[in-house]
């Protein structure tokens, strides 16, 4: 039996952006702009994917699989921190 | 209260692997019951306001967000306070009685006191229903 295998590297998409936000057509130069808080109240939650530890194993997790259930999604400055 | 957690920092999953075995597991039996995503680089961060891009980490934040995938809450606060769980519980079940019962919570509110209906009639007449005592 083969272990899974799992490298050093795993890349998430991170952030998943409505690619019918951005205008292909435009004729403008593409600037690449810095990117921005757009996590408004009231508005939808920006989604994303990201690598994740859970239940002892690595998988990478999208916001938007949780859709239908109310999510706290927190955000911490670091394991091992204190508060 | 079905609520699904999932927490975030700009560690690597392999510092959170070793998180969860070596303190997190003699906090809470087995583990916290919740995945641990790894945000390197506070991209996502950046996106919900949270990225310290001079420390380099997200700083805590916190965003509660409905079935319908709209965001309804968020709290930021610079590391050095932690967060206040009784009160997101609190707000939880705010959102899931307006969410329920088209009513809305004045400030105030916990589970088991008098909610609002919004309408013309309340207007100009919450004195009556609410006390500046009900915001404590």
């Amino acid at each position: 039996m083969t272990k899974p295998v799992d490298g050093c590297v795993k890349p998430s998409k991170g952030p998943i952006i409505d690619e019918t936000q951005t205008d292909l057509l435009s004729t403008q130069p593409v600037v690449k702009e810095k990117p921005k808080m757009t996590a408004r109240v009231g508005k939808p939650a920006p989604d994303f994917e990201l690598s994740a530890f859970q239940e002892g194993g690595f998988k990478n997790v999208r916001l938007s699989d949780f859709k239908g259930k109310w999510i706290v999604l927190c955000f911490y400055p670091g394991d091992f921190t204190f508060v | 209260m079905g609520v699904e957690v999932v927490a975030i920092s700009t560690d690597s999953r392999f510092s959170h692997k070793i998180w969860q075995e070596e303190e997190l597991s003699k906090m809470v039996p087995g583990g916290v019951p919740f995945p641990l995503l790894s945000d390197q680089g506070g991209r996502v961060g950046t996106l919900y306001g949270v990225y310290d891009e001079d420390a380099g980490v997200d700083i805590r934040g916190r965003f509660l967000i409905d079935p319908d995938f709209n965001l309804r809450a968020m709290e930021v606060l610079t590391p050095e306070v932690g967060r206040n769980v009784t009160e997101l519980i609190r707000q939880v079940k705010a959102f899931q009685i307006v969410r329920a019962e088209g009513v809305v919570t004045p400030s105030g509110w916990q589970p088991g006191k008098p909610t609002l209906t919004p309408g013309p009639d309340l207007a100009g007449k919450v004195w009556k229903v609410w006390k500046v005592d009900s915001a404590f």
